[in-house]
């Protein structure tokens, strides 16, 4: 079963709580990137391993995340 | 390909002044994911609060109105009985409903009024700067308690939910937590509820939700809900106090 998550950058604040619930622990924060805000946004690098559970998109208190299952 | 997760049309696209990591973003979707799933969005009238919360009405789609401080169940009080087929819900702070709103909210709930109070309880003064608040647990630092509340001072915190579920026509009191994604789905069920049981006009309905406040907690979002769940649910247990024989 494979998803796909897709984040509104400008809108993460970078507060990582995503980062913490993802169970197959890919979600991270993006190093190479600074959003509108002044943050490292969060991302996913290896989206094949995605199982679009919906977790990250849940915790986010910004609703940043969208997940769609393929 | 099928949405599994996206924003929810009870939010407007405006981005919240909240902190990063405040756990007020994820409350608020909870609560306008149930006024959307029941439809409710067209006649729903959130009432807003003083606090972190103060903006509220910036962020739901639905008829908002700003109350004055602690005075939001008074307000609601008066929206619902003039128009009794909208839902209409406060959303309060610990600050505001604990504290200077005590006795709005103790005497919504013995009218029996007929909306639904969603308490955000962080254990702490927010907007104004981490004071300590009536639900400030022994030993937490505020700005007003350096060293730690301590109860031959300042009393031991207190547990709004219990105190509620004594009074006979508050039909529906639970309290839930966001902590981690199982308890944000119990806490979007009992929302669910909340609103359930005010259409059926069944009486006062309230869900206490524990949230964050990492700002002033002085810790990262991560470690501040660790805090909530090591600090605070064994003070405020998470469970249903009140819940009409209609809904169980």
């Amino acid at each position: 079963m494979a998803g796909k998550v897709t984040f509104d950058e400008n809108r993460c604040k970078g507060c990582e709580l995503c980062t913490t619930v993802c169970p197959v622990k890919i979600v991270i924060m993006d190093k190479d990137k600074i959003n509108i805000k002044g943050y490292h946004p969060a991302t996913v690098k290896e989206m094949d391993k995605c199982i679009a559970c919906g977790s990250c998109a849940r915790m986010c208190p910004d609703v940043v995340i969208t997940v769609e299952k393929l | 390909m099928a949405i599994v997760f996206q924003k929810t049309k009870g939010l407007t696209e405006k981005q919240t002044h909240y902190c990063p990591g405040c756990t007020h973003g994820i409350i608020h979707r909870l609560v306008a994911e149930s006024l959307e799933e029941l439809g409710l969005l067209d006649k729903a009238i959130g009432v807003a609060p003083v606090g972190c919360s103060v903006f509220a009405y910036d962020y739901f789609s639905c008829d908002m109105q700003e109350a004055s401080h602690g005075r939001a169940p008074a307000c609601a009080t008066g929206i619902k009985r003039v128009h009794p087929d909208s839902a209409v819900f406060t959303y309060q702070g610990d600050g505001d409903l604990a504290s200077i709103g005590a006795a709005e909210i103790v005497h919504a709930a013995m009218r029996g009024e007929k909306f639904t109070t969603i308490f955000v309880n962080n254990a702490i003064y927010g907007m104004t700067g981490g004071q300590m608040a009536p639900t400030t647990l022994i030993g937490q630092k505020a700005t007003t308690a350096p060293l730690g509340r301590d109860e031959n001072h300042a009393g031991m915190p207190l547990r709004v939910s219990e105190m509620l579920a004594t009074i006979p026509k508050a039909v529906f009191v639970e309290r839930v937590s966001v902590h981690d994604v199982p308890n944000i789905m119990k806490a979007k069920k009992a929302i669910k509820k909340a609103f359930e049981i005010q259409m059926k006009g069944l009486g006062f309905g309230i869900v206490e939700v524990l949230s964050t406040c990492s700002t002033n907690w002085g810790k990262t979002p991560v470690e501040a809900l660790k805090w909530l769940k090591e600090n605070m649910i064994p003070y405020y247990p998470i469970q249903n106090f009140r819940n009409p024989e209609e809904v169980k």
